[in-house]
């Protein structure tokens, strides 16, 4: 049956995405940037709202949402297959409400007032069946994927404005969002480029040689490095893993650092993150650690003996931070949890 | 006023002129002073008279605001005139005894002389460095407060300069013995410098400095030769182990030593020890602890009276150095323990970074007491050297965590209790030591944990310094290149143009991040360094 086919080759993309997943994270794969994954999050979502079997937007939510959920607990520290579920959730939700005619302003309408006022009343309100609703969707999630691509480009247009001539620039690890602003800015400006190169894994090193082919003038200092040469910078950009709800950041280890010597500095750091690593959860308890790679700086016999930590990101508090750019533009960490609203419906929070 | 001092000093800053003058009044009250001020004067003309004098240098001028560092290779026996040096490129003059003074005009010479008093004035209050002092040094030292700094860059932050650069050349060729024609090589510069350190001199590794040395090497003395190649290969680091080493060292060569016929053993043996210096600040630029005992050394050996025999006299020198070794190490990690011991309390979780020889032992003695404590080692790249820490500390029986420095914030909010080690203490408050202290004590401070400093007093140096740039040591820069899953991205760094790799060795810490500086002389803030300085340079 060609029903049955495609629901086992569904399923099977599913679990190839999902192994995918899991590899990376345990670092046997190979490293993807979080947009890879973002758009493969989002065509796989795609593909399940075409091929699944469902007759309602409460449907196609339920299916959604379960599938969301084994895909973020295969790998719990990629926030951004979640935020992908969240942001297509949304536009199921907006797609339904359009359908049914109420105008989309209302929906948006002062949040606070609709918690008030209509409570739980939008729980059975996705019965309804709409013959248009799935091609609306698959439309708008295309539009979506659009937004995907263009994210890098969104950001990197905006570097001249935030780079002068002569700038000394502070960097950590390896961002690809950060490397292609700072090479859109190369072309017209001459500009100075130190990089930590963050242990234990280095990957301040692969920043470092692909910024000087371009012809950037690049230096690479060790971790234990930032604090003195800080008082030389001008600026401090950096990528992040993810952007929490308070305008805080989950990024790199190490950046907790940089952003308290930048700040005893006065130094502005500035984040570049594109709008899809903008995720409402905060789990504190996520803090993974990996003990593999690390361990071969010490000798075995005083391994056994001594308890070693190698933690893979570091939380950073919104005061330390100066301005977000991101591909809508540019944002002040206070403003984040507006844009949050813009994009997740709170009830998409939990999944 | 004595008779050289009457002459009116043309070349001179005007305003620096009064300050002159003002000092030799203060000055007046000895005439014994100034006797002895024209017995040296005389002594040193014989000796420049004696060395050729090539090409006729430019003015020597000189920063005031940056004393002298302690780790000045030479023996400058003649200091030029302080002047208040224009953000001008400064010459340094990097003159031995045997110093090449170019034909000056009538001007400059009295310059010279002038300042060349007012060092020996200064070198006399011990607030100077490596003065040449005269066999009767009897100071009564009163601490002169109007005391113009007179300053001399050390040849290590000049790199940037030819001219210095050239003059440190000829000095190196000039310290040979007369009938061997070998001499102190000058170890040339490593790979592409960060434009924001070009002032300072960056070795690497594989090319160690006794490349050019030829067989026999009679000018340097074997084991200082040995001792050269184990700081320029990293296989005796650390503050005290690097001096102790040279202390050693130099008793060998003490041992070794036979004065030459028509020489006074005083004299002399300074003489002989300044290529030695010379070689090893190639090797590897002296720490601020090194030069404090060089300084004594040399002070030593000058007061040995000329009536001394030879066998007397190296006997005493050698008592000297182990006396030295003793109180100021070995005696002063005994006392900073027993204080440090009253700030460590049960259920403590102590931080520490690197390797420092102090800390590790003060936690042992404390372990020892049957204090409950554990510790956080933290740890580096490139050096590693937290590792052997964490290995000295294991087999004590410590327990310990082992984090890199990147992972200071996660491990912060668990930690009660920061000890660092310092290489030198500045005299503006400020700690120099590996480069990432100040960053640990940056974050501790975020934290609200204290930060506590143990340093011996014989590491406290008169040198101010604010930030990390102008005078730090650059190590090779090969050694942040990395092999993973048997790539190493860095590889052919030489041969992308725009690439740099920075290797720091020190950095500093500003006063207000540390809490408590522990020293054998008691538990001080971190701003009294200068008032110790003081009291020892009185005590002297």
């Amino acid at each position: 049956m060609p029903g049955a086919d495609k629901e086992t080759e569904l399923s099977e993309r599913i679990e190839a995405f999902l192994s995918e997943l899991k590899r990376c994270g345990s670092g046997a794969g190979s490293l993807r940037g979080s947009a890879e994954t973002a758009r493969e999050t989002t065509s796989l979502l795609r593909r399940i709202t075409a091929q699944a079997r469902w007759s309602n937007a409460g449907d196609l939510m339920e299916i959604i949402r379960k599938e969301g959920r084994r895909m973020t607990a295969g790998q719990p520290s990629e926030t951004t297959v979640g935020n992908m579920v969240r942001r297509v959730l949304k536009i199921i939700r907006e797609e339904y409400a359009r359908s049914r005619g109420s105008t989309e302003e209302a929906d948006q309408q002062e949040s606070l007032h609709k918690l008030l006022t209509s409570g739980g009343s939008s729980e059975d309100n996705f019965r309804q069946h709409f013959t248009h609703l799935k091609a609306n969707v698959i439309e708008a999630i295309n539009e979506l994927l659009t937004e995907l691509e263009g994210t890098t480009d969104n950001i990197s247009m905006q570097a001249l404005e935030h780079i002068h001539s002569n700038e000394v620039i502070m960097t950590i690890g390896r961002s690809r969002t950060v490397e292609a602003f700072l090479k859109d800015a190369a072309r017209k400006r001459k500009f100075h480029v130190i990089v930590a190169e963050c242990a234990p894994f280095c990957q301040g090193h692969e920043m470092a040689t692909s910024l000087s082919k371009e012809d950037i003038e690049t230096t690479v200092i060790p971790d234990a490095a930032i604090f003195a040469v800080m008082s030389r910078v001008n600026k401090v950009i950096i990528g992040t893993q993810t952007v929490l709800a308070n305008g805080g950041l989950r990024a790199v280890n190490g950046t907790h650092t940089l952003a308290l010597a930048a700040k005893h500095h006065s130094t502005p750091l500035i984040v570049c993150a594109p709008m899809f690593k903008l995720s409402p959860q905060w789990d504190s308890a996520l803090q993974e650690l990996v003990l593999r790679s690390f361990c071969f700086l010490l000798p075995g016999e005083i391994l056994s003996k001594v308890n070693a930590h190698c933690p893979v990101f570091d939380y950073v508090p919104p005061e330390l931070i100066t301005l977000f750019i991101s591909n809508i533009g540019g944002n002040a960490p206070s403003y984040i949890y507006r844009l949050m609203s813009e994009l997740y419906h709170p009830e998409d929070h939990e999944l | 006023m004595a008779d050289s001092d009457g002459r009116q000093v043309d070349g001179v800053n005007h305003a620096t002129g009064k300050i002159y003058r003002l000092k030799l009044f203060f000055n007046n009250e000895g005439k014994e002073l100034t006797k002895e001020e024209k017995q040296r004067l005389r002594k040193e003309k014989k000796q420049h008279k004696k060395n050729k004098k090539d090409d006729k240098g430019p003015p020597e001028k000189e920063k005031e605001k940056e004393k002298a560092s302690v780790p000045a290779p030479s023996k400058p026996a003649t200091q030029s005139p302080a002047h208040k040096a224009a953000p001008a490129p400064v010459h340094a003059s990097e003159s031995a005894a045997a110093a090449e003074k170019p034909a000056k005009s009538k001007a400059e010479l009295r310059a010279e002389r002038r300042a060349r008093q007012d060092s020996e004035r200064t070198s006399k209050h011990g607030k100077k460095e490596g003065g040449q002092q005269s066999a009767s040094s009897k100071p009564k030292a009163t601490p002169n407060e109007l005391q113009p700094v007179v300053k001399r860059l050390p040849e290590h932050v000049q790199v940037d300069d030819p001219a210095a650069l050239k003059k440190l050349a000829k000095k190196l060729e000039r310290q040979q013995v007369r009938q061997i024609h070998s001499h102190v090589p000058l170890r040339s510069d490593y790979g592409y410098k960060v434009s924001l350190f070009s002032h300072l001199h960056q070795y690497s590794r594989k090319s160690p400095p006794t490349l050019q040395i030829s067989i026999p090497a009679t000018v340097i003395h074997p084991s200082i030769v040995r001792l050269g190649l184990q700081y320029s290969q990293g296989i005796i680091a650390g503050s005290n182990a690097r001096s102790v080493a040279l202390l050693h060292t130099f008793k060998q060569v003490i041992q070794d030593y036979s004065t030459p016929p028509n020489e006074e053993l005083s004299r002399d043996l300074v003489n002989k020890l300044s290529p030695y210096i010379s070689f090893l600040s190639q090797c590897r630029p002296l720490s601020a602890s090194m030069g404090n005992a060089i300084k004594y050394i040399k002070k030593e050996i000058s007061n040995i009276p000329s009536q001394c025999k030879e066998e007397e006299a190296k006997g005493k020198l050698q008592a000297c150095i182990d006396s030295y070794i003793n109180e100021k190490i070995i005696l002063a990690s005994e006392a900073i323990s027993k204080y440090a011991i009253e700030k460590i309390s049960d259920g403590d979780v102590i931080l520490v970074y690197g390797c420092s020889s102090l800390v590790n032992h003060i936690l042992c003695k404390a372990f020892e007491k049957q204090r409950k404590f554990r510790v956080i080692v933290v740890d580096s790249r490139p050096r590693l050297e937290g590792r052997e820490a964490l290995r000295r500390l294991v087999k004590k029986g410590i327990r310990c965590t082992y984090v890199l420095i990147s992972a200071l914030s996660y491990i912060l909010p668990e930690v009660s209790k920061v000890f660092l080690g310092a290489h030198a203490l500045l005299a503006n408050g400020y700690v120099m030591s590996r480069v990432g202290t100040s960053q640990i004590a940056l974050v501790a401070k975020a934290y609200n944990v204290p930060v506590l400093v143990c340093c011996e007093t014989y590491k406290f140096c008169e040198r101010v310094q604010t930030d990390s740039f102008v005078s730090n040591e650059l190590d090779d820069p090969d050694d942040l290149i990395v092999t993973r899953n048997g790539k190493s991205h860095l590889e052919n760094w030489q041969t992308v143009k725009s690439l740099g790799l920075l290797n720091l060795v020190y950095d500093v810490t500003p006063p207000d991040f540390v809490d408590l500086v522990i020293t054998d002389l008691g538990m001080i803030p971190c701003t009294s360094v200068p008032v110790v300085l003081r009291v020892k340079n009185v005590d002297q």
